[in-house]
């Protein structure tokens, strides 16, 4: 973990409401991302990581009541106002969303969608933005950029517009990208493309990199810590090798389990039983307790709260897995 | 004793695509999609025959003429013997209960203003499956089959999780007694932990029930997985086909064995020997002369860009379809 930390969530929840029901989506949420990090925000759909991400950015706010904190530089971004915050959206913090082919506007050129960024954001003159983006262009790893500034997204495969998105995300040079499953919608030979492109500017521009996703081995092979989330939770956070190698959380060690790497072909996987909760009705204690096999009376009754367990590891359970490994090395 | 349940010869498909009012007036040729270029396949009875390849290779399309939902522009399926295309097959309707599909999204593919038992109980009426009186028991049995709570039989499509709707449309296809099942993505949309709920339901209900499989995916671990045996499909045509657990470890096809190790692996200290490819998958509007993966290949030569490889068997692995797979494994 780097001495100052550039980004730091404490405690965030985020709650919407509908008919009248609270909706928990998220809870508790804390996490700080040094200079140059990549953090991972992993979980199943409707645990709350890409709702996280939103309320870094304030964007939550619009639909739900978020508190807890947000400290960027110094700054607490839930309380700044929507005028101050678009200062900081789009220069100091950039986002990318999940579907490439609904996130830029169909009718208006690349070049216009790219340029529009830096006008906001930038005081260079109309040539020098034309450069600029050509520049961007060229830096994601598309073939003859200048001649493409003036097509529409459509004339653009998915992942070319993946890459147009992070062009435009990285154009005034932010310092902290949030990524929301940047990568979902590719195939593989080209997710593999992105994120390591993602990884190399993360490096050349030494910025942070918050990343949302599903899939496991996309966190393995590209974040330097992960947070697992459930049911609105983090469950378990720290180092990810150690989180996916010796997890401590049942749900961590569910989820690895359930990817089949390693196992005998055609037997049967091991599976996590049941379904994730709905979030209108949590169990009283552990949201995790009715699909956990190591769940005892404690669990059905009170929460567990995420504990230290380790010097930058957490995790949030009455029993926790052993650290047979961690012993070993 | 492996029974060749199904054989698919040299399927063809394009779409045409329409000609704009300038290109009439200049006479340019229409353009065509060509979804298919020539698959040849076997499916042997009891197996599962996987299928990868990236977005719009041609791996859907190839699942939808299976079960006629699109006619091939030329080339045969033979089911029993007989060509599924052919005049006799076409009056018989028994083809489409003997072959089923599943589709990938939960969401869309359950009709919302129908309970789970007229689902259910409209699959066995239009296939006359049972009598009337027989049905209410069998929609039971079909419900305990997949696993499903027997309250289910009133509730609609809404009330269920993604899980449980593909668990819906397995007991759909399954309430016909089908010999064949088509999974199109069957788990692409559901979560890792229920994913492996659904696979495990699959593999047991093949084994209990004798059925064939072909399961269409992205998802290579899970491919590897449930498969016996895989096929590697690029712009329309197979490049690589064989067994599973060969293929898997050692591909021999440059594709192959650069979709392979695109995987991103779960243990971040193997950050692989990650074969990086160029590019993207070329348009099937203008599939490139020769090997349709020379624009993207690191070993190509002269030959690859204007002669099409045949599959060919390749000693100790399976069949490739690749002018320079001796040479290429050897280095390896």
């Amino acid at each position: 973990m780097a001495d100052h930390p550039i980004l730091e969530v404490e405690n965030l929840c985020t709650t919407f409401s509908r008919g009248g029901t609270a909706l928990p989506a998220v809870r508790d949420v804390s996490f700080a991302l040094g200079k140059g990090q990549v953090q991972g925000l992993v979980g199943e759909s409707g645990s709350g990581k890409s709702v996280t991400l939103r309320s870094i950015l304030g964007l939550a706010r619009h639909y739900g009541e978020v508190s807890g904190s947000v400290r960027w530089q110094g700054q607490e971004l839930t309380t700044m106002s929507e005028r101050q915050l678009r200062k900081i959206r789009g220069r100091e913090i950039a986002m990318i969303f999940q579907e490439p082919m609904t996130s830029l506007n169909p009718l208006l050129t690349v070049g216009t969608q790219l340029t529009e960024t830096l006008k906001a954001h930038t005081d260079l003159g109309r040539r020098a933005r034309r450069d600029r983006a050509i520049e961007m262009l060229d830096h994601v790893g598309i073939p003859a950029a200048a001649s493409r500034l003036g097509e529409y997204p459509h004339q653009f495969s998915g992942g070319m517009r993946q890459r147009v998105m992070i062009a435009i995300a990285l154009a005034a040079s932010p310092k902290l990208l949030l990524a929301d499953e940047p990568t979902t919608a590719l195939d593989v030979t080209i997710q593999a493309q992105i994120l390591d492109l993602i990884l190399k500017l993360a490096d050349e521009m030494s910025m942070g990199v918050v990343l949302v996703t599903h899939d496991l081995g996309v966190v393995a092979q590209t974040c330097d810590t992960v947070s697992v989330m459930y049911a609105g939770r983090v469950v378990e956070q720290g180092d990810v090798r150690q989180v996916l190698q010796t997890p401590r959380h049942p749900y961590t060690e569910g989820l690895m389990r359930s990817v089949p790497q390693d196992v005998p072909p055609r037997t049967q996987l091991y599976s996590v039983p049941g379904t994730p909760p709905s979030l209108f009705s949590l169990p009283k204690g552990c949201a995790f307790a009715p699909r956990c096999q190591a769940a005892g009376k404690a669990c059905q009754t009170a929460r567990p709260s995420l504990q230290d367990i380790a010097p930058g590891r957490q995790t949030a359970c009455f029993n926790p897995l052993p650290a047979t490994q961690e012993d070993a090395a | 004793m492996t029974q060749t349940v199904m054989k698919i010869d040299d399927l063809h498909l394009s779409f045409p695509v329409s000609r704009s009012l300038l290109d009439v007036v200049q006479r340019k040729p229409g353009k065509a999609v060509n979804a298919l270029n020539g698959v040849s396949l076997e499916l042997q009875q009891g197996e599962t025959l996987g299928v990868v390849g990236e977005s719009g290779c041609g791996k859907s399309t190839l699942a939808r003429c299976i079960v006629r939902l699109y006619e091939p522009t030329s080339g045969e399926i033979h089911f029993d013997a007989e060509n599924i295309f052919g005049a006799a097959a076409r009056k018989d309707r028994s083809y489409n209960r003997r072959v089923q599909m599943m589709f990938q999204d939960p969401y869309s593919s359950l009709n919302p203003r129908m309970t789970t038992g007229d689902i259910l109980a409209e699959a066995l009426r239009v296939h006359q499956m049972r009598p009337e009186a027989e049905i209410a028991g069998r929609v039971a049995e079909l419900l305990e089959l997949v696993r499903l709570p027997q309250d289910a039989v009133d509730k609609l499509p809404h009330e269920f999780s993604g899980g449980q709707r593909q668990r819906i449309a397995i007991a759909r296809a399954l309430a016909v007694e089908p010999e064949v099942l088509i999974a199109d993505e069957l788990v692409s949309a559901l979560d890792v932990s229920v994913q492996a709920q659904v696979v495990n339901l699959l593999l047991e209900l093949q084994e209990r029930l004798q059925l064939t499989i072909l399961f269409v995916a992205h998802d290579l671990r899970l491919v590897r997985h449930v498969s016996n045996r895989v096929a590697v499909i690029y712009l329309g045509r197979i490049v690589e086909i064989g067994d599973s657990e060969t293929l898997f470890s050692a591909p021999s096809h440059p594709y192959s064995q650069a979709l392979l190790s695109a995987a991103p692996s779960l243990d971040p200290d193997d950050k692989g020997a990650a074969i990086q490819l160029e590019g993207e998958l070329p348009s099937p509007l203008n599939v490139p002369p020769g090997c349709p993966f020379h624009v993207r290949c690191r070993h190509v030569t002269a030959q690859c860009r204007t002669v099409i490889p045949e599959l060919r068997a390749l000693e100790g692995r399976g069949e490739v379809a690749c002018h320079h797979a001796e040479e290429i494994n050897h280095h390896a």
